[in-house]
C-alpha cells in the first residue's frame, strides 16, 4: 500500500529528504507526508539484503509469516552476492571449502540433514560422514564447499518466496515513529520510482548490513595513498587475479601479512600455482605475533597452535554457538565479558593438514620464510619492488630492524572499520537512541534488540558483524546469524507478530522443507 | 556437539524416556530371556537397568564428560565421544546389574538380554541427538542442549 502525498504532479517536485527530517529524531507521519516521500506500510521491514536478512525471513516465513508482511531493502542482487565477492577474492572458489561446521546451514534451521549428509548423497560416499564422525579428533573439521552452500541457498531462497520480499535500493536511515514503529528511507534505482526517495513505515526493524566496510592496515593505507600504487599493494578481500598470473609468469617474492584463515588460503593459492603452474614465487609470510605453541591463561583455556599460527576449528571456539561458551557470555557485563572476549579472541586459522604439508615443504626448500615484528614503513623500490621495513622481535626479545623488498605485498588481515562508517549504523547511533557496546559495536540486548531504540509498540533489532561485542560472539557466522534470527523470531512470538514454532510445527515444516515444498 | 551441564543432563533424560521406555517394553516382550523366567520379572531387570543409565548417567557421568570438556578449548564434545561414551556406561550398567540389580530367582535376564536391550538403546539415542533432536525440539541446539 502507497499512501502518496498529493498528485503526480507534486511527487515529481517532492520526495526529497528535507531539513526538517534529517534534523529529528522522531519523525511523523505528518512530516513524511510534507516531504512528499511515498510511504509503503509493511509490519517488518530487513535493512541489508544479506545472509543476516536472509536467515531471518527465512525464520520468519518458517514460523508462519505471510510473505508480504516482510520487506527486505538492499542494493544486492542475491542475499549471498557480497558473501561470494569475499570469499572469491580470498581464494574460495566455489570448489573450495569454507572455514563452516557441517551443520551450519543458512540454507536449513534445524542443520538437519547437514551438509556432509548431503555430499555423501551426492558423491556415493562415506568420506563426509566418516570425517564428521571422527572429528576433530582423528582428522580436521568437514566444511561445506562454497558451491553447496550458496545452490542451497538458491533453492531456500525460491522455496520461501524470498524473491517477492526483495525492494531493491540503498537504505539511507532508520528514524523513530512518533505514533509507534519506524520509517526506513529508500533510495530506489534511478528512473524505478516517482520519487527519489520511498518511506517504509514498520512496526519492527531488522538491521543486517554487515562489515561497514574493510580496512587496510594503516602502513598500507599510507603507501597507496602516498604513491598511487594499487597493483603491487593489495588486499586479500579485493579482486587481485594479477598477482597470480604476473606471478605464473616470472619468478617473484610475495609478502603476505596476517595470520588469520585468509593468509592460510592465499599461501595456498601461492604455493598451488608454484605446483601447478610452474611459478617460482618465494613468499615472505610476515606475523605480527608468532605462535609456537599452545597458548591461553590456564590449561582449561589453551588454543593449539604451532609455526605462528593460532589453531582454532572455526572463527570462535565452538561452543559459543549455544555451549559453554554461549551460557557464559550471556550472564557477563562490561568488563567481565571484554575480559572473556580477549581470551577467546585473537587471529586463528584452522589446522589443516593439507596447509601445514605445504607450509612444511616450503620451509624445507627455502622458498617460504616467516618473520616476525612490526612494520615500520612500506615504500617503493627499484624495479617496481615494493620495500616493507620490518621492526623484527625475535622469540628472546632481541630487536632489530630489516628491509625486505618483494614484487607484491598482499594484505591478509581483514581489519574492520568503525560501525560508524556506515552511513545507516552511524544515523542510528546518532539520532535514534542506539549505543556501543564492550567492543564499541552496536549493544544489543540478549533478544538482539538494539539497545535504546524502542519506539511505542515498535522494535528494532539488529545481526551480524555490526553487533560483535554483545551477550553472543559468534554474530558473523552462518549460525550466529540463525542464533540471532531464532532470538529474534521467538522475541516477535511474545509480542504476537508471529506463532511460536513447537515441536509439532517445526517437525511439519522441516518434512515440507526437506521436499523441497514451496511455503504459500 | 557443544552441550552445557543442564543440557547433557536433559536431553539423557529426555532421550531415555522417549526412545529407552518403548524400546525397553519391546525388548521385555520379545528380546532374548531366560527360559523360565516370568515376564513381570524380566520387565523388573530391564527396566532397572534404564535407570541405572538415566540416573547414574545423570549423577556420574554426565558431570564427569563435563569436566573433561573443561580441558578441550572449543569446550564442545565430539560426537565420536558420545558413541564412545556407551562402552565403559555400558560395562558399569551390566557390572551393577550384576551386584546390585533385582535379583529375581531364577534369573529372569542374560547377558544376551542386556546386550540387546543396551546397545541397540545407546546408537538409537545417539543418532536422534547427531541430528534428528534439532528438529523435534527446535531450540534443543541454540542453549546447550536444554529441553526446558
Amino acid at each position: 500500500m502507497v499512501e502518496g502525498a498529493g498528485g503526480q504532479g507534486q511527487l515529481e517536485t517532492h520526495g526529497e529528504l528535507t531539513p526538517e527530517l534529517i534534523g529529528t529524531p522522531l519523525w511523523s507521519d505528518e512530516m513524511v507526508a510534507r516531504a512528499g516521500i511515498p510511504v509503503v506500510d509493511s509490519p517488518i521491514v530487513s535493512v541489508g539484503g544479506g545472509i543476516g536478512s536472509f536467515v531471518l525471513v527465512d525464520f520468519l516465513r518458517v514460523w508462519g509469516l505471510p510473505a508480504g508482511a516482510v520487506r527486505v531493502l538492499t542494493v544486492l542482487d542475491y542475499p549471498w552476492q557480497t558473501y561470494e565477492y569475499l570469499t572469491r577474492n580470498s581464494q574460495i572458489p566455489e570448489t573450495e571449502r569454507l572455514r563452516s561446521d557441517s551443520s551450519s546451514m543458512p540454507n536449513n534451521l534445524w542443520g538437519f540433514p547437514s551438509y556432509a549428509v548431503q555430499e555423501a548423497f551426492e558423491e556415493k560416499s562415506l568420506a563426509s560422514l566418516w570425517n564428521v564422525f571422527s572429528e576433530p579428533i582423528l582428522c580436521d573439521y568437514w566444511t561445506p564447499r562454497a558451491g553447496m552452500v550458496f545452490r542451497g541457498l538458491r533453492k531456500e531462497a525460491d522455496r520461501i518466496g524470498y524473491w517477492q520480499a526483495v525492494e531493491r535500493g540503498q537504505v539511507r536511515m532508520v528514524r523513530r515513529r512518533q505514533e509507534g514503529g519506524y520509517f526506513t528511507i529508500l533510495t530506489p534505482p534511478a528512473g524505478t520510482t516517482a520519487t527519489r526517495r520511498v518511506a517504509f513505515r514498520s512496526r519492527v526493524v531488522h538491521v543486517a548490513v554487515g562489515y561497514p566496510g574493510l580496512k587496510f592496515l594503516p602502513d598500507l593505507q599510507a603507501y597507496r595513498e602516498r604513491y598511487k600504487d594499487h597493483e603491487h599493494v593489495v588486499n586479500a578481500y579485493e579482486p587481485h587475479e594479477h598477482v597470480y598470473a604476473e606471478l605464473r609468469r616470472r619468478s617473484g617474492v610475495v609478502v603476505v601479512r596476517g595470520g588469520g584463515i585468509v593468509a592460510s588460503r592465499i599461501l595456498q593459492r601461492l604455493i598451488d600455482d608454484r605446483d601447478h603452474h610452474g611459478a617460482q614465487t618465494t613468499i615472505i609470510h610476515l606475523f605480527r605475533t608468532y605462535v609456537t605453541g599452545p597458548h591461553g591463561p590456564n590449561r582449561f583455556n589453551r588454543r593449539r597452535g604451532a609455526d605462528g599460527w593460532a589453531y582454532q576449528g572455526f572463527n570462535y571456539p565452538k561452543s559459543v554457538w549455544g555451549g559453554e561458551l554461549w551460557a557464559r557470555f550471556r550472564k557477563l557485563e562490561g568488563d567481565d565479558r571484554l575480559q572473556l572476549y580477549k581470551i577467546i579472541g585473537g587471529t586463528n586459522t584452522p589446522h589443516r593438514k593439507n596447509w601445514l604439508r605445504q607450509q612444511e615443504r616450503g620451509r624445507r626448500e627455502g622458498w617460504y620464510r616467516t618473520l616476525t615484528g612490526e612494520v615500520l614503513e612500506v615504500m617503493p623500490g627499484p624495479d617496481d619492488k615494493v620495500i616493507t621495513a620490518i621492526h623484527l622481535t625475535s622469540q628472546q626479545g632481541e630487536a632489530a630492524t630489516l628491509q625486505v623488498s618483494a614484487d607484491f605485498v598482499v594484505d591478509c588481515t581483514g581489519l574492520e572499520a568503525d560501525i560508524s562508517e556506515h552511513r545507516v549504523l552511524a544515523d542510528l547511533l546518532e539520532h535514534s537512541g542506539a549505543g556501543r557496546n564492550v567492543l564499541g559495536r552496536l549493544d544489543v540486548e540478549r533478544t538482539f534488540e538494539v539497545r535504546g531504540t524502542r519506539s511505542g509498540e515498535g522494535r528494532m533489532y539488529a545481526s551480524g558483524a555490526a553487533t560483535l561485542g554483545g551477550y553472543f560472539p559468534g554474530v558473523d557466522t552462518f549460525l550466529g546469524l540463525q542464533l540471532a534470527a531464532r532470538e529474534i523470531t521467538d522475541d516477535l512470538a511474545a509480542i504476537g507478530m508471529v506463532r511460536r514454532l513447537g515441536s509439532a510445527a517445526s517437525l511439519r515444516q522441516w518434512w515440507r522443507c526437506v521436499r523441497g515444498v514451496p511455503l504459500p | 556437539m557443544v552441550p552445557t551441564l543442564s543440557g547433557r543432563i536433559q536431553t539423557r533424560l529426555f532421550l531415555l524416556c522417549v526412545i529407552g521406555i518403548p524400546w525397553t517394553a519391546l525388548i521385555s516382550l520379545i528380546g532374548p530371556h531366560a527360559g523360565h523366567a516370568s515376564i513381570s520379572s524380566v520387565f523388573e531387570t530391564t527396566y532397572w537397568v534404564l535407570a541405572e543409565v538415566a540416573l547414574v548417567g545423570s549423577v556420574l557421568w554426565e558431570p564427569l564428560y563435563h569436566v573433561a570438556m573443561q580441558f578441550r578449548w572449543e569446550k564442545d564434545w565430539p560426537i565420536m565421544f558420545s558413541l564412545l561414551q556407551g562402552i565403559p556406561e555400558g560395562v558399569l550398567a551390566y557390572v551393577l546389574l550384576h551386584a546390585i540389580g533385582p535379583s529375581p530367582i531364577p534369573p529372569a535376564a542374560t547377558t544376551a538380554t542386556f546386550l540387546t536391550q543396551f546397545i541397540p538403546l545407546w546408537v538409537m539415542v545417539w543418532l536422534v541427538a547427531i541430528g534428528p533432536m534439532r528438529v523435534i525440539v527446535p531450540r534443543w541446539r541454540y542453549r546447550g542442549g536444554r529441553i526446558v
